[in-house]
């Protein structure tokens, strides 16, 4: 998998990005995680979260000017989030707990701050904890003295004490009535220079003139500061406190940001690191996370019970519960599959990618790659368009090309792709007397082993209906190789088809198949292939009596035609055209997958169970389907379903459309050979005998089941039995009188247990594995 | 599979009897083979002409986690 590419899915991938509170706030406080313990009322742990973002918890819940209320976007659905108030009442609740430990630091430096705003007292804080000496130098009698007067109704002194002695506890030495001044005397910026290893002026309003000998000031009188570093002329000496833009207007967060981003910059000096590369503490900027607002149902504020008090610790978990929170997931909450590995995109592009990197060792996502369904439904849901089956294909042909694809999870489809392609089922055939080939009806391998007699019949009625000459392609389009990473054997495919169609004259394929027609349409765009509802909604369905429907139904579009909007309106059209009161079920774009997809069910059935079930409890009313796939496994499922064809050309044995059983794989390959030689013989005329079957073989319905969820056919028991019985090779059960056969068929191993009866061998259960044993002499 | 434990022994291995050698299965070694990977196990197996029994549990059982682990290396 090439690298760059990957990043680029990785990229499209926004769950990881911060929420829009967090990219609001200068100190890109994690309200989310904050907000996660609230809700579930451990305001220690939530303390814990806002004490490792905000340096002065006490006061800064007290007058932070919330640039992050704005921004909530539950303000789109009952109104933002109260985080004012869920500091507060998380801070009341838990200051006591506030625990701090400054980094050990082998060769501290001593950094001189000039000033004790929010912002000098935020580098210290920052720079203290990362193990240097500071001494804040403060002009006035008290730190943080703007404080006092201009928040003096909000912000009560024990705050602002609370916070200064745990600053202090943490060793950080703080000067008053110690005004610097712009000379070389004790207090003289020259000194600081001198014996301080970096300096930072935090200093309030107005011009600093004092400072011109030892930094360049700006045109107004301030000192000049590097907006994104905030050094100043001078290397040692950086610039802070309401010291920046002449229009600033004084926020809290904002200054606390200021000297967050001067200590970052002091400390990267100290440690000889560059000022610019990498920096992620560029304040407040735009979300890009997506969230589906319109999801969440409208509910206001909490409002607390005493205005004056604030929240009690049930509101404010109440309040922290009407958070969302911001969170993506538009894909993996629509699909089980990706549900199924509990994580989201971004992560499964890189687990996919390094499972594919492993030279030596485990892969652990070799079966997660092989579980998608390929359906395109997370493409169609996110927000970037990112396609998880387009990552888990090019990892699969990774897999295939390295010789590290399992074996296992796609050697039985592709074995049922082999017999579909096979002189056994495969024919092509020019319409009976006729010259030229107008068209060919390509019904798809499924249609042709689920519900032969629909193809008979439709091809009857294309024949009789289209002119220039309707020929017959009874073939597989070759999905299975492409879905299962096998380049080289999907090449071989469309190779042999394109033969075939050239045989027959070049004709335009009209398909039943969705998959084929996006298969044919991709591969082979010289067929110009067309859906078979496009054109039955033009030339009409023949006349006759129609099966009675009771009752409406809901109408499943398959996955590989969700882009195929003719289609989807043809059948819509036909179904109503037919009396079936149509309902839909969240519509064609957002359909889900039947299992069948992207060979999911053989590598993981566990998985695709989840998605069939899913889709099956979507509502009450019967399933209308126009993919032989979808219907059967539906059916299997027990979902009551009929394909569109039922309603036309009903099963000629008679017996509920809707109720009509899965086939199952055995009966399926059944199909398709009795399809070739019926037709052959009573279309074409040819000599054509039944298959028969090497030995009378009685499959008890429950062993049949187990057969198919082991994925082992009928044939493969017979004639494992048949070749037992031929050479006496088997073992005999004395205690059942049952005997034991087995035979190897390709890469598998199948064994059968049976006992000969009056009307044939009686299966009694079946098993398989891949593993050879042989006894050593 | 190195080892040849108690469960890969079938429960009604006493009763199973080869059909052509007509002998009682018994315990003996076998050489298991897949994706390139051979290692020795204990498996019924007929004295006489070496047919090797693999039971149900067993293939779906412990055979499978290994043919798993060694399709994943």
């Amino acid at each position: 998998m090439d690298g760059q590419r990957v990043k680029g899915w990785e990229a499209r991938c926004i769950e990881e990005q911060p929420p829009a509170c967090t990219t609001a706030c200068p100190l890109h406080l994690d309200v989310r995680t904050m907000r996660d313990k609230m809700k579930s009322g451990d305001f220690v742990a939530a303390f814990a979260v806002y004490a490792r973002f905000i340096p002065f918890p006490a006061i800064l819940s007290h007058i932070c000017d919330h640039p992050c209320q704005p921004k909530c976007r539950r303000a789109e659905a009952g109104g933002a989030i109260r985080i004012a108030e869920l500091e507060r009442a998380c801070v009341d609740e838990a200051y006591a707990t506030l625990r701090r430990k400054a980094q050990m630091n082998r060769k501290p430096k001593r950094i001189a701050i000039v000033g004790a705003g929010l912002s000098g007292l935020t580098a210290a804080f920052d720079l203290t904890m990362k193990g240097h000496r500071v001494t804040v130098f403060e002009a006035d009698a008290h730190p943080l003295d703007r404080l006092l007067s201009d928040y003096a109704e909000v912000l009560p002194p024990s705050a602002i004490e609370a916070d200064l002695g745990a600053l202090t506890t943490l060793g950080v030495e703080i000067r008053c009535r110690s005004r610097i001044v712009g000379s070389d005397g004790p207090f003289g910026l020259d000194t600081l220079i001198e014996s301080f290893d970096a300096a930072l002026l935090a200093l309030g309003p107005g011009p600093a003139l004092d400072f011109a000998s030892a930094v360049r000031l700006t045109q107004t009188g301030r000192v000049a500061v590097d907006p994104d570093t905030r050094v100043t002329s001078h290397p040692k000496v950086f610039g802070g406190g309401v010291h920046g833009a002449p229009d600033e207007v004084y926020s809290p967060i904002g200054s606390a940001h200021d000297g967050r981003r001067a200590a970052a910059s002091i400390d990267r000096l100290l440690q000889g690191a560059s000022l610019t590369a990498s920096r992620a503490d560029d304040g407040t900027t735009a979300s890009c996370l997506y969230v589906n607002v319109a999801a969440h149902p409208s509910r206001p504020p909490i409002e607390p019970s005493a205005a004056d008090q604030g929240y009690t610790h049930d509101e404010a978990s109440a309040e922290a519960a009407r958070c969302f929170p911001c969170r993506c997931m538009e894909c993996v909450k629509a699909c089980e599959y990706l549900k199924h590995y509990g994580a989201y995109p971004k992560r499964y592009v890189r687990e996919i990618y390094n499972n594919v990197g492993i030279v030596m060792g485990h892969r652990k996502a070799n079966r997660m790659i092989d579980s998608c369904t390929l359906c395109g439904l997370c493409d169609a849901l996110c927000p970037n368009d990112l396609a998880m089956g387009e990552v888990c294909l090019e990892a699969r042909r990774d897999m295939v090309d390295s010789g590290h694809m399992p074996v296992s999870h796609h050697d039985f489809a592709l074995r049922d792709m082999a017999h579909s392609r096979s002189p056994a089922a495969a024919f092509a055939r020019r319409q009976p007397g006729r010259g030229e080939c107008a068209v060919a009806f390509f019904p798809g391998c499924q249609l042709s082993a689920s519900s032969p007699w629909h193809v008979e019949r439709v091809y009857a009625h294309l024949a009789a209906k289209i002119p220039g000459g309707v020929g017959l392609m009874v073939d597989c389009c070759g999905a299975p190789a492409l879905w299962s990473g096998r380049r080289a054997l999907h090449d071989e495919v469309t190779a042999g088809l394109r033969d075939t169609w050239r045989s027959l004259g070049e004709p335009q394929i009209i398909t039943a198949c969705s998959t084929c027609l996006k298969t044919l349409g991709e591969f082979l765009p010289e067929m110009k292939a067309r859906s078979l509802w496009t054109v039955i909604d033009e030339i009409g369905w023949p006349d006759g009596a129609r099966p009675r429907l009771a009752g409406p139904l809901a109408i499943h579009d398959p996955c590989t035609g969700r882009r195929a909007t003719d289609a989807q309106g043809a059948v819509r059209r036909l179904a109503a055209g037919l009396g079936v009161e149509l309902r839909e079920l969240g519509g064609a774009e957002l359909t889900t997958c039947c299992g069948f997809g992207g060979l999911a069910s053989f590598a993981n059935p566990e998985v695709t169970d989840k998605i069939v079930d899913r889709r099956i409890e979507e509502s009450a009313d019967d399933y209308l389907t126009y993919c032989a796939m979808c219907r059967d496994n539906f059916a299997r499922h027990g979902k009551r379903s009929v394909h569109l064809l039922d309603l036309v050309f009903p099963s000629p044995e008679g017996g509920d459309p809707a109720g009509r059983p899965d086939p199952g794989f055995s009966l399926r390959r059944d199909n398709r050979a009795r399809l070739k030689t019926r037709m052959l013989r009573e279309v074409w005329g040819e000599d054509m005998a039944d298959p028969t079957p090497e030995i009378a073989l009685i499959v008890p319905d429950a062993v049949r089941a187990d057969m198919e969820r082991k994925l082992i056919l009928v044939e493969d028991v017979a004639r494992a039995i048949a070749e037992a019985e031929a050479s006496g090779r088997k073992l005999k059960d004395k205690a059942t009188s049952h005997s034991i056969a087995t035979l190897r068929i390709g890469e598998f191993t199948c064994w059968a247990e049976y006992e000969a009866t009056a009307r044939g061998f009686l299966l009694h259960r079946a098993w398989g594995h891949r593993m050879q044993v042989e006894a050593k002499p | 599979m190195t080892a040849a434990p108690e469960s890969d022994k079938p429960s009604g291995l006493a009763d199973l009897v080869c059909g052509a050698c007509d002998v009682p299965l018994e315990m003996g070694k076998v050489e298991a083979s897949y994706l390139g990977q051979s290692f020795p196990v204990e498996l019924p197996r007929c004295p006489s002409c070496g047919f090797v029994y693999v039971s149900e549990e067993l293939a779906l059982g412990r055979m499978l986690k290994v043919e798993q682990a060694l399709e994943d290396k």
